[in-house]
């Protein structure tokens, strides 16, 4: 009960401040919070990167093993993208099995990776039908201060573009010995989240206004500025033009954060 | 190219089905079909069978997850384990967790939970029969029956995806569009007003083909209005009637 009364009174409180165009922490509308990406953080981890976006810390791991492919794609190796919320990042994170904020996170910035064709998945066939790589990709929220899905997809392919092959020998991984060889990638996607508090659009909701936001729109990009993966959330709605506008001005956020992948 | 993979999509005008690009399957929506629910829909969309049930508002249970100010609106989307070509395993996964969550969340736009606090309203979607376009099928079913049970509500929520194959921007993608082809967009409107309430998409588009996906499968959800409206219509007469 008292929960709900003082999220409709932090409601209140954001959307008033947006209609004298103000954002929680002073933003613009249509501003990023800061960014930075730190890769190859994580000695263990075959791929790995550090993102903050404001308040927001992700880590993300890219681990390779071998295994068997799918049998309707026997000469490709097989991504998978895997999220946990720890309760170590935030209060509202509980214990357990993933729940379905958990799952969405770990779905939508695998549509991303997949669907724009990033990692050369053809080339990761080690003996067609029997044994290809498979790429892990976990990601690992450690500060919780607002949007996960741009700061992970970003998390995601920075690590990916950091990924070094293992060695391997008679079909086993040598995880202590890395090669120079890099993962084989080819496209630089991204995701770029905008969400609707009341009447207004905002880049990059915070914490304060995620937890009041109406409706959120994430749309991943390729590097062409196609589009590559989208998901809508929250109760509220967007009207169509709302939706088109945000595709194509997203399209140039995406290239502004893509400029934060070093290397 | 992947194996099975048909070398072309559409043929003079008409796609590997017989549609044209912006035709829809087959629909066929039936309200009132379950004794026991309070709100029932039967939703058979080309090869995809759906029946969807509402229960509520009803106690909830557990009682923490109870809202003090609005109804809680769950839903829960589930396929059948002979629904698909390859047997799925029966129970939740990863991928039906989220439809779940963004048809609750598609619904929850139109829903008038504040009448009645304290309560649950559960509506459970189950696929039969798999053949592409599930989760708009179960969205289109689950407000259907959301009206049935009588639950106020400011309009249906018809849903219905468009895509690129073989280049084309198509309506309503069917199994072999939808493995191998290059886009799938699903949109769910609240159609009085326009507004969109569920938006996903996959695949690969340029920003015209994107506004013109949109704007196709905006036009798909207002055909499937008609008929979902057709089906609670016929209901209530065949009520009246008895």
């Amino acid at each position: 009960m008292n929960q709900d009364i003082i999220a409709d009174i932090k409601k209140d409180h954001v959307e008033k401040l947006l209609d004298a165009g103000k954002r929680v922490d002073g933003r613009g509308f249509d501003e990023y919070r800061n960014i930075s990406v730190e890769v190859g953080i994580n000695e263990r981890a075959e791929g790995s990167a550090l993102v903050t976006l404001g308040r927001t810390k992700v880590m993300v791991g890219v681990k390779l093993s071998v295994g068997m492919p799918f049998p309707d794609m026997p000469d490709s190796g097989v991504l998978t993208t895997n999220a946990e919320l720890i309760p170590l990042a935030s209060p509202s994170f509980e214990r357990g099995p993933p729940d379905e904020d958990t799952v969405e996170l770990a779905r939508v910035v695998d549509r991303a990776i997949r669907e724009s064709g990033c990692i050369e998945l053809e080339k990761l066939c080690i003996e067609e039908g029997e044994l290809v790589w498979i790429v892990f990709i976990d990601l690992h929220p450690l500060d919780y201060d607002g949007n996960l899905f741009d700061a992970c997809t970003l998390g995601a392919i920075a690590a990916l573009k950091n990924t070094y092959m293992p060695k391997l020998e008679d079909g086993k991984v040598d995880y202590k010995t890395r090669t120079e060889e890099k993962l084989p990638v080819r496209d630089t996607p991204v995701e770029v989240t905008y969400c609707k508090i009341g009447r207004h659009i905002v880049l990059d909701p915070c914490l304060e206004e995620e937890e009041v936001l109406d409706a959120r729109l994430t749309v991943g990009y390729n590097e062409k500025g196609e589009i590559v993966a989208m998901q809508k959330g929250g109760s509220g709605t967007f009207t169509k033009e709302e939706i088109v506008d945000i595709v194509r001005k997203g399209r140039e956020k995406a290239e502004f954060l893509r400029q934060h992948i070093p290397g | 190219m992947k194996a099975g993979e048909p070398e072309e999509f559409i043929v003079d005008g008409r796609r590997l089905d017989g549609r044209r690009v912006d035709e829809l399957r087959p629909l066929k929506i039936e309200a009132g079909v379950l004794k026991r629910a309070d709100g029932s829909a039967y939703v058979e969309w080309g090869g995809n069978k759906v029946l969807a049930a509402c229960y509520g508002p009803k106690e909830i249970h557990p009682r923490h997850e109870a809202n003090p100010k609005r109804a809680v609106l769950r839903t829960y989307y589930s396929m059948a384990p002979f629904s698909v070509y390859e047997r799925k395993r029966p129970g939740p996964d990863r991928r039906s967790m989220e439809i779940s969550k963004v048809t609750r969340q598609a619904l929850e736009s139109v829903v008038f939970t504040h009448l009645y606090p304290m309560t649950a309203i559960d509506v459970f979607i189950e696929i039969l029969q798999a053949q592409a376009g599930t989760r708009c099928a179960g969205i289109t079913a689950a407000s259907v029956a959301l009206a049935d049970a009588g639950i106020p509500m400011r309009d249906l929520v018809p849903a219905c995806a468009a895509g690129k194959v073989g280049g084309h921007i198509v309506l309503d993608l069917f199994d072999i569009e939808d493995n191998y082809g290059e886009a799938d967009l699903p949109v769910a409107i609240v159609p009085r007003t326009g507004e969109v309430c569920l938006m996903q998409m996959d695949g690969n588009l340029t920003q015209e083909e994107f506004e013109q996906a949109f704007e196709l499968a905006i036009k798909g959800c207002m055909q499937v209005y008609e008929k979902q409206k057709e089906a609670l219509k016929k209901v209530y007469e065949k009520r009246s009637e008895e």
